[in-house]
């Protein structure tokens, strides 16, 4: 990940009470324990002690983040890199995390910020307002929230996404989608899109390699889309983990069944890293079969991700199969949709087309 | 000694697996914060079968190395390693022949350090007290197991030798923290370990290279120990155990340890840890065949209390 500077680089290590913020969503315990009720895993915590996520601290009894504007990692990246397709594709998107991850992946290309604590990564102090500014000032048609896991700087995302609406910025968001509903309620009304990681289709897989659970995430997944958002979902590939024709059938059939068919799926090649150097990246038949199967269950969008020059990085018409978007990468080479239609047929094409 | 046992043996810088593990208690009948230099000579010359707790000393270290006192300093005053201990240690060592720049007390946080009574201290040629926030981790993941984690600096670069400095209390997640979970403080992610009571994790991250080969003996802090509410320190459920455990299998000492929390507990009329629904399973991993860092088998843990 290219890591481009904004700001001046603060001290990673220390105390900086800038950073600190009380957290939004934890109940009060007896004997100055607290119970965080921001994502499923509801860790309950002794004084002085921090959560799961690493990026939370019990002080006598009040829950605080320590990463509120804390940012490890900001760029400029096109949307398609998140991966969101159908959301403003072409544009730039200002992309901020901070350290810590609520879960632990085995695969984590980003383990490096995303399971380290705040004080042990270098970081930029970068307050709602400025981050806004900053990605308007670099042309920016959104704040994408991403690399590590934004639920884990809720706070920080909340606020950012009202500053940059209020800038004239969409918010975009990518996700574990591992939140508890309150707080995902909350976030619904501030952020325009969301993608998840489905990083499995069997809760065997989300144990025994996510170290969380399946449930909450489609649990998720079916609000989301109940209150609207924009939502595509990657699912990665990994060689002999999560790669049967059953779990491809059964996710395909999940979409279908719960989110429709127009919701983007994207099958993405897993490449070596952190705790799984010893499987090799995808073959790239495993990803033409999980989409052919996704493709056989009707879903309307399903692409082929981390294989540049792919025909299946390119949208079809649903109805026409004409392409609509050709891309190269994540550059959009052509675009032929007209006011969130085939310019050929006329189809509707689901997606936010800006 | 056959090949095999002789292997294991070097490879864990340890007894072979199948000796008797020696686990020393030593009290005192009073107050014992007063008398910590004492207790802890008792402990140690009793631990190596010696008169002169200087001799003892020099059996587990040697002029020239750097020595690492890994102390526990998460819960602040009363829940941590007293100094007093620290400093006995420290004073013992010099004699033995460690120069002071030599000795380094360390933790994960020089905040934690400095609620728990020690002084930051970073160069010079005066005892260096630091956190890993100021030591710095390895950039290189080190993997065993379902753990994987960045190694700190105090560990692989500073120091030739260890000696954990655990206290003997009970911990809300994972049942007890002693020996084995003290060394969570030279990761840098032990709050990923902390779910299933943090079995396999705290066995696993005992099996990284750095840790097996450099940590040379515990001393854990029994002078108070707490039977419930850890890892904070609660004065309600401490009790004045006037104690230490000396051991260098640290599978025995934790045993041990949990042990006589155990007693305590039934003694106050509280539950058993199991049936509290946190038993320390990660002990039991620790002492299986696939790990073998101990044994927590009572008729080979040798218990000598002096």
């Amino acid at each position: 990940m290219e890591r481009r500077t904004f700001l001046a680089w603060v001290a990673a290590a220390g105390e900086d009470s800038r950073f600190i913020a009380e957290a939004r969503y934890y109940e009060k315990l007896p004997h100055r324990k607290i119970k965080c009720k921001l994502c499923p895993r509801e860790c309950v915590i002794d004084d002085r002690e921090r959560g799961y996520c690493g990026v939370r601290e019990n002080r006598g009894g009040t829950y605080y983040t320590l990463v509120h504007s804390r940012v490890c990692a900001a760029n400029i990246d096109p949307i398609e890199k998140k991966p969101f397709f159908h959301f403003h594709p072409g544009s730039l998107a200002f992309s901020i995390a901070t350290a810590g991850c609520n879960v632990n992946c085995k695969m984590c290309q980003n383990w490096d910020i995303s399971q380290a604590r705040p004080e042990q990564v270098r970081a930029q102090y970068l307050p709602p307002r400025e981050l806004a500014e900053v990605a308007r000032r670099n042309n920016c048609a959104s704040v994408a929230y991403t690399y590590s896991e934004p639920v884990i700087f809720y706070e920080y995302m909340m606020d950012s996404a009202e500053a940059a609406r209020a800038a004239g910025l969409k918010n975009a968001v990518v996700t574990g989608g591992y939140i508890q509903r309150e707080p995902l309620l909350a976030l619904a009304k501030r952020v325009d899109a969301i993608k998840v990681d489905l990083k499995g289709y069997s809760e065997k897989f989300y144990k025994e390699v996510v170290n969380g659970e399946l449930k909450p995430v489609l649990d998720g997944l079916v609000t989301m889309r109940k209150l609207g958002m924009w939502n595509e979902i990657v699912y990665l590939v990994i060689p002999t983990l999560n790669d049967t024709d059953e779990q491809f059938k059964g996710l395909a059939r999940w979409v279908k069944a719960n989110l429709g068919l127009d919701v983007p799926v994207h099958f993405t090649r897993f490449h070596p890293e952190y705790l799984l150097k010893n499987l090799p990246p995808t073959p790239l038949q495993s990803l033409e079969r999980a989409k052919a199967i996704a493709d056989a269950e009707g879903l309307h969008y399903v692409y082929i991700g981390n294989v540049p020059g792919h025909p299946a990085e390119n949208t079809y018409c649903p109805k026409c199969r004409r392409m609509l978007v050709e891309r190269a990468g994540f550059t959009v080479k052509s675009m032929e949709i007209r006011k969130g239609k085939c310019r050929f047929c006329h189809e509707p094409v689901a997606g936010v087309w800006g | 000694m056959n090949r095999r046992q002789l292997l294991q043996s070097c490879l864990a810088g340890w007894l072979p697996a199948d000796s008797p593990s020696r686990v020393v208690i030593a009290r005192e009948k009073g107050p014992a914060p007063a008398r910590i230099p004492a207790l802890l000579d008792r402990a140690v010359a009793a631990f190596y079968g010696v008169d002169s707790p200087l001799d003892a000393w020099k059996k587990i270290v040697r002029p020239g190395e750097v020595v690492g006192l890994k102390v526990n300093c998460l819960s602040g005053k009363g829940g941590s390693t007293h100094v007093a201990l620290v400093e006995a240690i420290c004073e013992r060592l010099q004699q033995a022949g460690i120069r002071a720049r030599d000795i380094l007390i360390w933790d994960r946080l020089n905040s934690d350090l400095e609620s728990a009574g020690f002084r930051i201290q970073s160069g010079g040629s005066r005892i260096r007290c630091l956190g890993n926030d100021t030591l710095g981790y390895e950039g290189e993941l080190l993997a065993y197991g379902a753990a994987g984690s960045l190694m700190s600096k105090a560990l692989t670069q500073v120091c030739d030798a260890v000696i954990n400095l655990p206290v003997l209390k009970d911990h809300g997640i994972a049942g007890v923290t002693m020996a084995l979970k003290n060394m969570f403080g030279a990761i840098h992610n032990p709050n990923k370990y902390h779910s299933n009571a943090g079995n396999p994790y705290v066995a696993d991250v005992y099996m990284l290279p750095p840790i097996r080969q450099k940590v040379r003996l515990a001393i854990c802090d029994a002078i108070t120990a707490q039977y419930e509410g850890g890892p904070s320190y609660m004065p309600q459920w401490s009790w004045p155990f006037n104690g230490l455990l000396v051991a260098r299998d640290p599978v025995a000492l934790d045993a041990t340890g949990w042990r006589i929390i155990e007693r305590k507990r039934a003694e106050k009329g509280m539950k058993s840890l199991k049936d509290a629904g946190r038993v320390p399973a990660y002990i039991a991993t620790a002492a299986d065949g696939r790990h073998r860092i101990g044994t927590d088998d009572p008729q080979r843990i040798e218990r000598v209390e002096v």
